[in-house]
């Protein structure tokens, strides 16, 4: 069957509907994750807390959702990406996992019980849950950049060639930590300023506030350290010679090596990718500013550029490789290589441009039924909040 | 590949699935329980409707949240377990899945938080919708992932391509309209619905023997047994039988969990009961019904069941012509241009995965002998005592659900039920046996499936990842600890729900109540309702 698009191009949109969905899913899971690292420090009562958690508490089910359909469109777009990446990091995503499967069942069991032990223990396991995805996804996006020591044989089954303690502590390098802190701190800033919007205005509301500035600073500053790093830091990857655009998905059929300093040649290539940096830092100064002058939903909007900008400006350094390895030439995932079929991906983009749409119509919809701040005293009147 | 690490990542698999559907059935019937419930609220506006529908509901969302926890660590154990697998298979493996996200669950994630948090933001009419469309997204969610497993069993509509070394889409309707996965759906949602009938049934049964909140329960108990009785039906007269004659594999399924080593003559006869001799390939002591399996398995009075031997035979085969398949891959690899292997792969990809049967024994398949290959063909008998016993217990319980709601539907219709106390009594008891019977349909649907991950495609031991021993453990360890610690809270939570009743939100929180703090002195009597 001829398929009116062709495998290139369709390759490049699903490179880019990757990046919706990771930015989709940093910026609407990324808020409640965000809300959940700053809980024991933003609200100190229980009274505060709660007033917290219910900020959250109706839509990070929704919100979560882009991180499973981001796994799933992986899968179907890009298997290798999916098998590489979530076996080599193995002790790393079960870290992932453990603490988001405390996150669900923290939000709904804090409230069944009264005693102060046992709403403290859930608190500290929603923080757990916030937390520790931002810090190790922050580390993952550090590896990706940095590569990963895997090599595919000609069945093209993987190997992992890191196996110190059970290949976790290879993950972390000052590079990748510094990947983490900034995942960390700009998944603070989405919470921060989701809990100013959301809540009523006092003292709750002030702190956050603060929380927000400090983690909007930190942003900048570790953004910045991070391209520092990038040019200088020895690390990057680049293509060798011919790859067919329009070839079968075998990632042995291209070679890539370590380049220093390779990353930042996309943007003497193709100068309109540098808007990405500069919207990161931009939208992190509208935060910031948002912040400062209270004006909520600005400094959510910047937020949320800035999120955009940041994972964005990773992808487009890049361009096209998506995952390379540091012990094998021949193994590096790439947009030209890494993909699903010709056939999958056209049958995917159409189911995506009927139901994305859809979903994020009805999304608009529950956002506008629970739109308004949270206030302290329907705590004690309304029943069916946390 | 070593053989612990692959053991171990079907441990986990297999713990993780286990638990993971212990909560997604209830889910998927209370879900539509409550949109019973609610409607009848909507249609008579009468509170007690509104009570029985938020009560139900409380349980249903101590129920879902552990669902959804579990969920999470499914959509990601592919990648992390099982990486050739998912490089393999993912080209039609991961568009269910992908869907599956897209189409239902945003659905049911996104409605869920507003079915909670709704009810003095929406209209009657508006809260009824948004749970009905929670109950859409959950059925729609298993609709998805059962399209991904009844491509496990019955692989339709995809081709090995040599050039990607991976399994690749040919035709995706026949993905979608899979036999396999329509019969598994209808099978699955039926007994999800069953469970949460016996749910609704035993715990109403416990007020009713206590004599409480008995206006409640016996309302309960009315939509549980009509409910119940019509999905115990569907979930025996739709089991997923019918797709048994399709495939090698599946035939082979029949076949085991028959305990049926040689082919009978039609129409043939279903085993009642028999202890299956491995040894002998013998099934002592058997009890016979006449014509039924054939009946139920060939829809036809003339048609043979194929017996397990008779199927080795076939694998024996295959296994050779799988050899040839491996053979022309190699050289394809070496020279995609070779026309002599092009054609020769051609004439034998269907059975690449038989020829992968022998890498459980030796490196490369071409090596292996005669004596080999008749070992790897009878590698692909399942276990069938587990097959055979497992069988029975589900098929069982089955058919006990039908007579309990049977008798539940005609007591509650005499307005009986609620002073039979013995049969009360049997609600109870009757609580744990669906959810026995549906995790014995897994193991029997996936034990069955072995040794293939994907039928004639892809060896279960293929599939696995890479990883350490050391690695595997750690993870069993953790996922056991956390999933142990998580269902003796969640238990004790229902319990404590179930416990203080479906009037506790009436006086508002329940910690409102409780804590005895004068600041919150309000909220005892809470609001109207």
């Amino acid at each position: 069957m001829e398929l009116p698009i062709d495998y290139m191009t369709l390759r490049v949109i699903w490179w880019l509907l990757m990046g919706v969905l990771l930015i989709g899913f940093a910026i609407m899971d990324g808020y409640a994750l965000g809300t959940l690292a700053t809980l024991p420090f933003v609200a100190k009562t229980d009274e505060e807390r709660r007033a917290v958690i219910n900020t959250v508490s109706a839509t990070w089910e929704g919100n979560q959702v882009w991180l499973i359909l981001g796994g799933g469109a992986i899968f179907a777009a890009w298997p290798f990406v999916y098998a590489v990446s979530f076996s080599g990091f193995y002790l790393a995503m079960f870290l992932v996992l453990s603490a988001l499967i405390l996150r669900p069942v923290g939000f709904k069991y804090r409230s069944k019980r009264p005693g102060k032990a046992w709403r403290n223990n859930w608190d500290w396991a929603l923080f757990v849950g916030g937390f520790v995805p931002a810090l190790v996804f922050g580390v993952a996006v550090g590896n990706v950049l940095q590569g990963a020591p895997f090599s595919l044989d000609s069945d093209l089954r993987i190997t992992y060639h890191d196996q110190f303690l059970g290949g976790l502590l290879g993950l972390f390098s000052p590079f990748t930590v510094l990947c983490g802190l900034t995942s960390v701190a700009m998944l603070l800033l989405q919470g921060a300023t989701w809990v100013s919007l959301k809540i009523e205005k006092g003292a709750l509301r002030d702190r956050a506030i603060t929380y927000g500035v400090y983690a909007a600073l930190a942003v900048i500053v570790l953004y910045a350290l991070g391209g520092v790093y990038l040019a200088y830091g020895g690390l990057g990857f680049k293509v060798v010679g011919d790859v067919a655009v329009n070839g079968p998905s075998n990632p042995r059929n291209a070679e890539v090596v370590k380049e220093a300093g390779a990353w930042l040649l996309n943007y003497g290539k193709y100068p309109w990718m540098i808007a990405a940096p500069v919207l990161g830092f931009v939208g992190t100064l509208l935060a910031l500013l948002g912040l400062k002058t209270k004006a909520d939903p600005w400094a959510f909007i910047g937020s949320s550029i800035g999120v955009l900008g940041i994972i964005g400006s990773v992808g487009v350094s890049m361009f096209p490789i998506i995952l390379p390895s540091t012990v094998d030439a021949r193994s590096s995932l790439l947009v030209w290589t890494a993909s699903s079929s010709h056939t999958t991906l056209f049958i995917m983009l159409g189911v995506t441009l009927v139901f994305l749409p859809i979903v994020l119509l009805y999304t608009a919809w529950v956002y506008k039924v629970l739109f308004g701040r949270i206030e302290v005293k329907a705590l004690k009147t309304n029943p069916d909040l946390y | 590949m070593d053989m612990m690490t692959v053991d171990l990542s079907r441990l986990q698999f297999a713990l993780t699935a286990l638990y993971h559907f212990l909560f997604v059935p209830l889910t998927l019937g209370l879900s539509f329980m409550l949109v019973i419930m609610e409607s009848v609220y909507v249609l008579t506006r009468r509170e007690i409707w509104r009570t029985i529908t938020r009560f139900w509901g409380t349980l249903f969302g101590i129920n879902f949240v552990l669902g959804v926890a579990t969920g999470l660590t499914m959509e990601f154990q592919f990648g992390t377990n099982w990486s050739y697998y998912s490089h393999f298979v993912g080209d039609i493996f991961g568009a269910p899945l992908a869907i599956e996200g897209l189409m239902a669950f945003f659905l049911e994630a996104t409605f869920v938080g507003l079915m909670f948090f709704g009810w003095d933001r929406l209209s009657r009419v508006g809260h009824l919708m948004v749970t009905f469309l929670v109950a859409l997204g959950t059925n729609l969610s298993a609709l998805w992932i059962l399209i991904a497993n009844g491509w496990m069993q019955n692989p339709v509509g995809a081709d090995f391509n040599p050039a990607t070394m991976r399994m690749e889409v040919s035709d995706f309707m026949a993905v979608l309209f899979n036999p396999v996965a329509q019969a598994k759906f209808v099978h699955t949602v039926s007994a999800g619905y069953v469970i949460a009938a016996v749910f609704v049934l035993g715990v109403s049964a416990i007020y009713l023997l206590k004599g409480k909140w008995v206006s409640v329960a016996k309302r309960s108990m009315a939509v549980a047994a009509a409910f119940g009785l019509a999905s115990s039906l569907s979930v025996v007269v739709l089991g997923d039988e019918s797709g048994y004659a399709l495939t090698d594999n599946q035939k082979m399924k029949l076949a085991a969990l028959e305990a049926m080593w040689h082919t009978e003559p039609a129409p043939a006869g279903l085993t009642l009961f028999g202890i299956p001799n491995l040894k002998t390939q013998h099934t002592d002591m058997e009890v016979k019904v006449p014509y039924v399996l054939g009946l139920i398995s060939t829809r036809s009075l003339d048609r043979p069941v194929i017996g397990i031997l008779d199927l080795v035979e076939t694998a024996e085969h295959r296994i050779q012509s799988g050899v040839a398949a491996y053979d022309a891959v190699e050289k394809l690899k070496v020279n995609p241009e070779d026309l002599a292997a092009r054609a020769q792969f051609e004439a034998h990809k269907r059975d690449i995965g038989y020829g992968y049967l022998l890498k459980k024994y030796v490196a490369d398949p071409r090596t292996a002998d005669a004596a080999l290959i008749q070992k790897a063909a009878l590698d692909t008998i399942p276990n069938v005592p587990v097959m055979f016993w497992t069988f029975r217990l589900m098929a069982a319980i089955g058919f006990a659900m039908i007579a309990l709601f049977a008798v539940a539907f005609v007591l509650v219709s005499l307005r009986k039920a609620e002073h039979s106390r013995w049969f009360l009594r049997l609600c109870v008891l009757a609580i744990p046996l669906p959810w026995l019977a549906a995790e014995a349909g897994w193991v029997l649907a996936e034990l069955g499936r072995q040794p293939w991950a994907v039928e004639g495609v892809l060896p279960t031991f293929m599939g696995a990842s890479s990883l350490t021993v050391g690695q595997i453990w750690v993870t069993i360890v953790g996922f056991t600890l956390l999933y142990g610690t998580l269902a003796v809270i969640e238990v004790g939570l229902l319990v404590k729900t179930i416990k203080t009743g479906p009037y506790a939100s009436k006086f508002g929180r329940m910690h409102d109540a409780e804590e005895a703090s004068p600041l919150q002195g309000g909220a005892v009597t809470g609001p109207a309702e």
